[in-house]
């Protein structure tokens, strides 16, 4: 939580005055039972009209200027839980930004992206109440309690009890319930969990006719939760009702021991008057409190959880070397390298060497799960090798900038995503300032020219969320024009051509090849049709590289490899 | 303020059978909140019994008290048999109204989950429907007491004095005023901050969501920038918006305030003049000092009501989609089999005005192995989504065993059915329990066996309770692959008469989907089979090969036939092995 305060350093004025001000409102309003005493003990008894009228101003007057306090106070508030909320949601934007891949894998994407939108919203509402109105109500209760010892001690100390068992009480039902609370969250999670999952799997379910076993498993969970939230409910709504009988059995004792006292002389009626109401004010503020510590406890959690966020170093360090590459390709060397992954028990690449020279072609290929897409993760570091290293145009890249690598570097991965914007804002993020020209070569060599240009607006045309108005093949293919766009000195594939048929692929691969300053390109497929044709391929096999070399060669020398080839092929058929 | 009618009619019979709380909660509210009113006229009382020293009736006073604890054991008791009721109407209702979502989401058409995304179904099952109970657990619990607090207040100001009665109640609406104009002018800005909310949930879902690619691209730099100019533009309109929605409060409380003063003006006079008593006056005050207080409670019952009607309707639009049409009353059970198939002038479409299949025929005859090619969007799925009832044709007509399949029920034309899906889906639960889908009563021994058949036993042995090992939605730490070898298993074990394998073996590499060929092999020998796939190699074991195209079947024959044809399919073949 300690590293969130530094956010409020620059609403110093704003977190002090809000409060400030709110404290000045309340104490106003502190005054209010005591004018009334004065009105019952001295005007009202002497019969004096101009007194009472009197006493009525002064209540307008400090009414008033308790608004604008209140106002001035809700302003630096507001202020404060906006511009504070802002600063946070900027800084945990940007620290994401320097995490490597493996703080992204180990914290989840999902998580993150919850912290920065409900987390950060429940942190705003919290501290800008807090600053309104939880020094607010203790202040009014604490005030209350003070100004009861200024009429009787011994009166006050009925107030004393009163707040204490209150306290005890309103704590105790809590310290019940937030864990209810918490499960009844944890129930609807899991009656959320049993909806999705039978629409995910609708296909399968019917198939298999299951509907009435999952009727009855939704039902069970269903009524789990309804059970809790009766439960929970019950204990919940005791708190009123227990407030309001604590108030008042301290009201009943005010009222016999305030009788007393004026019978013996030692209190007037209307400083009975005034105890009462101070006790009144005491039940409203605090029932807004036990509102606010839950609104509050609530905010905090979320805090703590954005807090965490911020704790999360980046484990990768940057070089300060700048890659500098203006022949159009690179070489690619592999060191001995070995990857595991955080957290895994095993490496996922085990002990890879290989040189590839600029201007190549390197297929990889391997069954789910050999270490193909791992591997080509460590060329433009998003990954650190465990062991060995990476190197390119002969130098370590761990050495380069990460912004300088990676900027002549185009990944095309498995799964296409597109942005919402234009056609033309997506395939700028390959190069900023990539001209039209650019980017309709870019998309004739990717094969999606043409069905680009059939779009109303061609490159103007809107791409939605998540590219849902493309097709696989088409979103694959603006993906590829993307990183084509960067004009990169090394090009990787990562499985992202699974969605073309054949033709549209080999077309694609042929594009490549004659482009003008070819980039070093390395293409990851399960087809042994795409890499076949390339200068080198690397078999992998459960990490380990199993065969490496030409098509041909390993057809004769690799089994791992061979099997692949005939797995699509069919032994017979090679003539074809 | 407007309410559809026809929503609160679906409410009120949700409601129904519940109808006995609602009834004590009612009574009890009313109990509770008229009592609670009382309690200031015996405060009232009390304070007229201690005029000065020695001239206080201590047995009074005791008698006042005395009615006093009665009153508060009362009324508290009331309010929690009341909140206890609400609870138990509002919660209970709303699992109905779920259970009957559920209920409906089993019987609706294929259709309907296709085109509507899982996210929209699930909002109107669950936030919908919670949003829904909030609101009506505070529109029990406030409305009526409000109103019922409104007019006993009323009532009894009215009783204790007629003209300072007056001040109250035609000043009130001032502060009503203050809150609806100031509530009216921040609308704008509130509506302003939910849309450019709205963009920077976009931002961040799709940069944060897709942050391994903004660092591929290094785009980080650009994504802070076009964060931080939203982010900005939403602090400056969050601003105004909290700021001048903050304003309602202590605007009120002034015009309260403002209104107390005034009534202890009035009262104190009205006291000199001995109109009424100091004990009244006292009374009158705290009346004054809470009457406004249910009007701002009910103002904001009725915004949380009509959220809660919009969202029961959302529910309710999800309940009464129309389900798919029934099974016919007389309709067969198939069992076992035989596997002949007839698809006779078959017309589809998924959205009108745009046919997909165009006048289908095919003959299968038992046993037939069937292999569906083409390229994407041809009607391969589609054709399956009909053979499997999961929509109905337009026109023509499918036959299995020489009876058109509308004709069975659909359960049991399904369980005649293995189908493998490209998307495999495993439900939550253990390994074993995802095999055993279709055949609940397997033996360890005979799940154990297809397991090996399909090549997942070794890597389910390698998981850390093998087969009762938990998997978590969406199949959670297994591979895409290891997923489809589950999904093998399952009719590798419950080995129905006709399979469907829709790019079954898509996700698994090709040295173990080579290993799997032989088991499909076995067990598709005297099963009618259909196999859709996009590697060709896969299909050309198949006794028929049907080359679909816009809808359409354009070739059809076994694999040397069609290659020596030289059509589209011997074009698609021959394309895998150009550059």
């Amino acid at each position: 939580m300690k590293n969130l305060w530094k956010y409020f350093s620059s609403y110093k004025k704003e977190c002090v005055l809000g409060p400030l001000f709110k404290l000045l409102e309340a104490s106003f309003e502190l005054f209010i039972p005591l004018l009334v005493k004065q009105i019952i003990d001295v005007g009202i008894p002497n019969g004096d009209t101009s007194f009472i009228i009197q006493r009525v101003l002064i209540m307008a007057a400090l009414t008033f200027i308790g608004m604008v306090c209140s106002l001035t106070a809700q302003f630096f508030s507001a202020k404060a839980a906006t511009g504070f909320s802002a600063r946070v949601k900027s800084a945990v934007f940007s620290h994401i930004q320097t995490l490597s891949h493996t703080e992204l894998d180990k914290t989840g994407i999902s998580t993150l992206i919850t912290r920065l939108t409900s987390d950060i919203n429940t942190l705003q509402g919290g501290v800008n109440m807090s600053l309104r109105l939880f020094l607010r109500s203790p202040f009014i209760v604490l005030g209350a309690v003070f100004m009861a010892f200024t009429i009787d001690v011994k009166s006050a100390l009925i107030f004393v009890v009163t707040v204490l068992a209150l306290s005890i009480v309103v704590y105790g039902i809590m310290l019940i319930t937030v864990p209810m609370h918490k499960k009844v969250q944890g129930d609807l999670d899991k009656v959320t969990g049993a909806a999705r999952a039978n629409i995910s799997g609708v296909r399968v379910i019917r198939a298999f006719g299951l509907e009435d076993k999952e009727q009855e498993h939704f039902s069970r969970s269903n009524d789990t939760l309804v059970r809790m939230q009766i439960l929970a409910g019950k204990i919940s709504a005791l708190l009123n009702p227990v407030t309001f009988v604590l108030i008042n059995l301290g009201l009943c004792v005010l009222i016999h021991q305030g009788a007393i006292a004026v019978d013996t002389g030692r209190l007037s009626r209307g400083d009975v008057v005034a105890l009462v109401n101070y006790m009144s004010q005491i039940l409203v503020e605090l029932i807004k409190l036990a509102n606010l510590i839950v609104q509050l406890s609530r905010a905090l959690a979320c805090g703590s959880r954005i807090s965490s966020v911020m704790d999360i170093t980046s484990s990768m360090k940057d070089g300060d070397k700048e890659y500098k590459n203006t022949a159009g390709s690179a070489a690619i060397e592999f060191k001995g390298v070995s990857f595991r992954y955080a957290d895994a028990s095993e490496d996922s690449v085990k002990d890879i060497s290989f040189t590839l020279p600029a201007g190549a072609t390197l297929g990889v290929i391997g069954g789910t799960g050999s270490g193909k897409s791992s591997v080509i993760n460590l060329i433009p570091r998003f990954y650190d090798t465990t062991q060995g290293s990476v190197l390119i145009d002969g130098t370590d890249i761990k050495e380069y900038s990460l912004n300088s690598l990676r900027s002549r570097i185009a990944v095309v991965p498995q799964k296409s995503v597109l942005f919402s914007g234009s056609i033309r804002e997506n395939m700028l993020w390959g190069r900023k300032d990539a001209t039209d020209a650019d980017i309709e070569e870019a998309l004739k060599q990717a094969q999606g020219y043409d069905f680009v240009m059939e779009k109303e607006g061609g490159l103007d045309y809107m791409v939605n969320k998540g590219g849902n108005n493309f097709s696989g093949g088409q979103k694959q293919r603006l993906a590829i024009a993307r990183a084509l766009v960067r004009k990169p000195a090394i090009l990787i594939l990562d499985d992202s051509t699974s969605a073309l048929d054949y033709a549209t692929d080999a077309a694609l691969r042929k594009a490549i090849k004659e482009m003008k300053d070819a980039p070093t390109t390395v293409i990851v497929s399960q087809r042994s049709a795409s890499i076949m044709h390339a200068d080198m391929i690397l078999v992998l096999d459960d990490g380990h590289a199993v065969g490496l070399g030409r098509h041909e060669e390993l057809l004769k020398d690799c089994e791992v490899y061979r099997e692949i080839y005939n797995s699509q092929f069919g032994g017979d058929d090679n003539a074809l | 303020m407007r309410f559809d009618k026809k929503v609160i009619r679906r409410i009120l019979h949700y409601l129904k059978p519940y109808w006995f709380f609602m009834l004590c909660s009612l009574l009890f509210a009313a109990v509770s909140a008229l009592l609670a009113l009382y309690l200031p006229v015996l405060t009232g009382q009390a304070v007229d019994i201690v005029i000065g020293k020695g001239r206080v009736d201590m047995e009074a006073i005791k008698s006042v008290i005395f009615k006093m604890l009665c009153i508060i054991g009362i009324s508290a008791l009331g309010q929690w048999i009341m909140n206890a009721c609400n609870n138990h109407v509002a919660y209970c209702s709303v699992r109905d109204i779920r259970h009957s979502a559920f209920e409906r989401l089993q019987k609706l058409p294929l259709s309907y989950m296709d085109s509507h995304p899982t996210g929209d179904i699930l909002s109107r099952m669950i936030a919908d429907v919670d949003t829904f109970a909030d609101g009506l657990l505070m529109g029990f619990t406030q409305f009526f007491t409000g109103i019922l607090t409104i007019i006993g207040t009323l009532i009894l100001m009215v009783s204790i004095h007629k003209w300072v009665a007056l001040v109250v109640i035609l000043l009130t609406p001032l502060s009503l005023f203050v809150a609806a104009f100031i509530a009216k002018n921040t609308s704008s800005f509130f509506k302003q901050q939910s849309v450019t909310k709205g963009v920077q949930t976009t931002i961040i879902d799709e940069m944060i969501g897709n942050e391994k690619l903004v660092k591929a691209f290094s785009h980080e730099a650009e994504a802070e920038e076009l964060f931080n100019k939203n982010n900005a533009e939403l602090e400056k309109i969050s601003l105004k918006a909290v700021f001048f929605s903050s304003l309602t409060n202590p605007s009120t409380r002034f015009v309260n305030n403002l209104i107390y003063a005034l009534v202890a003006l009035a009262g104190g006079i009205a006291v000199i003049r001995g109109h009424m008593s100091v004990g009244n006056l006292t009374a009158f005050l705290s009346y004054a000092n809470q009457y406004t207080k249910p009007f701002n409670e009910i103002s904001g019952v009725v915004t949380e009501l009509q959220n809660a009607i919009t969202c029961a309707g959302r529910v309710f639009e999800l309940i009464d989609e129309e389900a798919r049409t029934p099974d016919k009353e007389d309709a067969a059970v198939l069992e076992g089999a035989k596997g002949g198939l007839d698809i006779k002038n078959v017309s589809f479409s998924y959205v009108k005005d745009k046919p997909l299949l165009r006048d289908l025929n095919l003959k299968v005859t038992p046993g037939q192995r069937v292999a569906i090619v083409g390229p994407t969007g041809c009607g391969k799925t589609t054709l399956i989504n009909l053979l499997m009832r999961f929509y109905d044709v337009d026109k023509g007509s499918i036959a299995v065993d020489g009876r058109d399949i509308r004709d069975y029920t659909r359960h049991s034309l399904r369980e005649n059915y293995g189908m493998v899906l490209q998307e495999t889906w495993l439900k939550p639960g253990t390994i074993r329990d995802n095999i055993t889908l279709g055949k609940p009563d397997a033996t360890d021994e005979e799940v154990i066996a297809a397991a090996k058949n399909s090549h997942a036993h070794s890597f389910i042995m390698q998981l850390p309770k093998q087969y009762d090992t938990v998997i978590g939605e969406d199949g959670g730490q297994l591979s895409q692959g290891q997923k489809q070898l589950i999904c093998i298993s399952r009719i590798m074990l419950s080995l129905p008469p006709m399979l469907i394998l829709d790019e079954a073996t898509s996700s698994i590499d090709t040295r173990t989907e080579l290993k799997i060929q032989d088991a499909f092999a076995r067990m598709m020998k005297g099963r009618t089979s259909f196999i859709v796939a996009h590697r060709l190699s896969t299909i050309k074991e198949a006794d028929t090969i049907l080359v679909m195209k816009d809808g359409n079947i354009i070739e059809q024959g076994d694999h040397k036939s069609l290659l020596s044809a030289g059509g589209f399919y011997s074009k698609l073949y021959r394309s895998q092995y150009e550059i």
